[in-house]
């Protein structure tokens, strides 16, 4: 065994830690950030996309010769402009991209536009005659399921069951994960609790719309600026969809507007690059608000079931979930994360999870903050809290019997290294919030929730400047602060002030292959790489040093900053500063660099509890959260604000799912609310001031001990938030969102 | 010899066993080994996969080792956002 199990000593920091501002603001407040739709060219054309009224239909016929004809119409294209490409992992992403034999969804895009502004475009897409043939749709995960559903892909087979099946259905796979024997536990148990619970399907709710401009050249080289969370994804996916060469494709990230997960694919890049390639013309391509809701990706609808059983002291002896959720009309929901995360908090003998990946006539989900876990959590949760209450036991100690701690067997598989969730359990067990009283109509609730974090593939270059200033290029986006997290490593490695060190985001010409920022992993990996290209600058500039003094390199050592002699031996030079040895480089060896190119392994997993308040009005059933605290164990936080705001972002956008939060299905399978005036999102009046506490134990797989904080943050509002109304409202709510008719309908059912 | 351990789903590919054991040294080993014993188990292998040894887990790492007293599972491949 290696000794990643090994608990990490703290160590002391001199920059890492501390709060400084971040690089990017002035430029977010005075509007110099360039967003995705702030890029333009010189005889840019602009595009527009015409999308399916119906949720389910057969493309009989697309005839685009009228707007093809319109003056200042420079581009059309349809499903004849793309091939559909050799790679497997392409073909659902050239589907969702521009329909081809049916459309799956309302909104899935049939045809676009490139014309000389927007007007003449909006006229062109009118022009376009697409004959359809409505076909029988579903939106409903559980609907969808049934034997005489609708089915969207005549030749979807279910994978992971035996025997493979002959005939097609909408579950795409059945996933199982456990270990023990949950029949055995549960016979042994003397208390079982199972119930039943739905979430509907939200949208991260980024402010920024997915946005880009593409310019494609007559010699095959093409440029791409957009808005992702992964630039080096898009190139290499547009290159694909397009038959491109990776590297004659150049993508450059523009400022990001909120991702949350979705933007970790493409919609809109490959449909403006095939225009400009048609029209030899830049093309840029923004999708309003309507088409952000219709057409990109929203997470998952869930069902799920849950039995769990204790013994008379609270221990539980066998726990067992089945979890459904749609992703919209292509495989690939995140159903397993949702079974692989349901009981990860829990030290269990007997565990087991079935997971069901059904498609719907909806948008293909795209990843969306700990994907699949905060539904599995919000059940799980809730059936936890309910076994607490019926032995009389407080929510905390109950899960502090219960909880994983190193060592313990998780729910998934692997065995835990050193992790922090009884660290967040005593913090809230102690903690003011806990100990305050409650007035009437008012609950309290708690939950916890974990998530995996990644490493992954990972470029990075340090270059010293003559001045003795830093530059740092990485090529993630920074969704969440990476650039000040960047600058902070840096320079505590280095021993120069945060101010000294500017980070950028480069284009994917100018880096190996970064993985999407995604997973919680920018942080940690990048940080790692940050670490490891210092270092290795360090080591170019204490060979200067020791080219300058004239002794071995082995007897300069780097400390805060200088080249030092190492000892007495080594001779008494005065100390270089990092500033002198850059000035002299030209005369020393030239430029000062240092790189990182790295698959980065060993993320820490994370942990966190939530414990929030809300007061319902019993006749109106709306719910007002009133305080709120997040305690989450962040590894080591390098800019604590930045870690602050993810725990209290995680949290806001938990209330949003929790309780207002929701795509509304017409009968004739259209969305109904695709505008932020009918779906509702939290704004300031709706949240409290969100607490946090940050725990730092230390991931022994980083240099500094960082784990990932991102995503962590919504997996137990969801739980914590249906609990507290729960316990307000004096009835258990298996619904999301606990929207106020929910809400008051429930309390008439239980007075009646 | 490596013990790894499937995921449920990929247990049925597997003539129904939970846990394997092969000679692997690494994590390109033990996915070659694993597709040469069990053909069905090609496809999902193919498609992606993560690996945890010892609680850590790898997407694409082909050449961390695995110690033959290693905790090895082989989970579905894990993404974020």
């Amino acid at each position: 065994m290696t000794d990643r199990g090994a608990t990490m000593t703290k160590r002391k920091f001199k920059v890492v830690g501390t709060r400084p501002l971040r690089p990017d603001g002035v430029d977010k407040v005075t509007g110099r950030a360039r967003f995705g739709a702030d890029i333009s060219a010189p005889g840019m054309l602009h595009a527009l996309i015409l999308r399916s009224p119906h949720a389910h239909a057969r493309i009989k016929s697309i005839d685009t010769s009228r707007a093809v004809k319109l003056p200042g119409v420079k581009a059309v294209v349809t499903r004849d402009d793309f091939k559909l490409p050799q790679r497997e992992d392409l073909v659902d992403i050239c589907r969702n991209v521009m329909a081809r034999e049916k459309a799956l969804y309302d909104g899935h895009a049939v045809a676009a536009v490139a014309a000389v502004s927007k007007a003449v475009a909006r006229e062109a897409l009118k022009r376009i005659k697409v004959e359809y043939k409505v076909l029988p749709h579903v939106t409903d995960v559980d609907a969808a399921m049934k034997p005489r559903a609708p089915i969207l892909h005549r030749g979807l087979r279910t994978q992971g069951v035996e025997p493979k099946p002959d005939k097609a259905s909408n579950v795409a796979e059945r996933h199982e994960f456990g270990h023990g024997d949950v029949e055995k536990g549960f016979a042994e148990a003397d208390i079982v609790i199972e119930r039943s619970f739905k979430t509907e399907a939200t949208h991260q709710g980024y402010i920024e719309p997915h946005a880009c401009l593409a310019s494609m050249g007559t010699d095959g080289q093409g440029d791409l600026w957009c808005c992702t969370q992964g630039h080096f994804m898009v190139r290499n996916v547009c290159a694909g969809l397009l038959g491109m060469e990776v590297s004659r494709l150049r993508v450059t990230a523009s400022e990001i507007g909120g991702g949350f997960g979705g933007k970790t694919t493409v919609f809109i890049e490959p449909v403006a690059l095939a225009l400009s390639r048609k029209a030899g013309r830049p093309v840029k391509l923004v999708m309003s608000r309507d088409e952000v809701f219709r057409a990109s990706g929203p997470t998952s609808s869930s069902s799920t079931d849950v039995k769990i059983g204790m013994d008379k002291n609270g221990r539980i002896t066998a726990a067992e979930a089945v979890l459904r959720y749609q992703g919209g009309a292509f495989p690939g929901s995140p159903v397993q994360f949702g079974a692989m995360t349901a009981f990860a908090c829990y030290d269990l003998a007997n565990v087991r999870t079935v997971g069901y990946d059904v498609v719907t006539n909806r948008p293909k989900q795209a990843a969306y903050r700990a994907p699949g876990a905060p539904m599995a959590a919000f059940a799980i949760e809730s059936v936890i809290d309910e076994l607490a209450k019926k032995i009389g036991m407080d929510p905390l100690e109950f899960r502090l019997l219960n909880a994983a701690r190193q060592g313990t067997k998780s729910s998934y598989g692997p065995t835990f290294g050193p992790i922090g969730l009884e660290a967040t359990l005593k913090e809230s067990k102690s903690h003011p919030h806990h100990l305050a009283p409650l007035g009437p109509n008012q609950g309290r609730g708690v939950a916890c929730g974990f998530w995996f974090n990644f490493g992954g593939q990972t470029c990075v270059s340090l270059n010293i400047s003559e001045d003795g200033t830093v530059c740092l290029s990485e090529g993630n986006p920074d969704i969440g602060g990476s650039r000040a997290s960047m600058c902070l490593m840096a320079a505590e490695e280095l021993g120069v002030p945060y101010e000294k060190v500017r980070t950028i985001i480069a284009d994917t010409s100018a880096l190996g292959y970064n993985e999407v920022t995604d997973g919680s992993r920018v942080t940690f990996a990048v940080g790692m790489a940050t670490i490891k290209a210092a270092r290795q600058a360090i080591e170019i500039m204490c060979a200067r040093a020791a080219k300058i003094w004239d002794i071995p390199v082995e007897a300069v050592v780097w400390e805060d900053g200088y080249a030092k002699p190492a000892g007495a031996n080594a001779g008494t030079f005065e100390p270089m500063s990092l500033a002198e040895i850059a000035e002299s480089a030209a005369s020393t060896g030239g430029p000062i660099a240092g790189h990182s190119e790295a698959d980065a392994d060993g993320a820490g997993v994370s942990f966190a509890t939530h414990m929030v308040d809300v007061e319902v009005d019993p006749d109106t059933g709306k719910v007002t959260v009133l305080r709120y605290t997040v305690f989450q164990d962040a590894g080591k936080a390098v800019h604590p604000a930045y870690v602050e705001g993810q725990f209290q972002g995680g949290a806001a956008q938990g209330v949003g799912w929790a309780i207002n939060e929701e795509y509304i299905y017409g009968e004739d399978g259209r969305l109904q609310n695709a505008g932020f005036l009918d779906y509702r999102i939290p704004v300031a009046p709706d949240l409290p001031m969100i607490d946090t506490v940050i725990l730092e134990i230390p991931n022994p797989g980083h240099p500094y001990g960082v784990r990932g904080v991102g995503e962590t943050s919504i997996v137990p509002p969801l739980a914590a938030i249906a609990n507290a109304v729960s316990a307000a409202a004096g009835v258990r709510l298996t619904h999301l969102p606990m929207s106020p008719p929910r809400v008051l309908k429930a309390m008439m059912e239980n007075e009646a | 010899m490596v013990k790894a351990v499937l995921w449920g789903s990929l247990k049925q590919a597997a003539e129904g066993q939970a846990e394997v054991e092969l000679e692997a040294k690494n994590v390109r080993d033990l996915l070659d080994r694993l597709k040469e014993r069990y053909p069905k188990l090609k496809p999902d292998l193919d498609r992606g996969v993560s690996v945890s040894i010892d609680g850590v887990i790898f997407r694409d790492a082909w050449f961390a080792p695995i110690e033959p007293d290693s905790e090895v599972y082989i989970l579905p491949r894990l993404a974020g956002g």
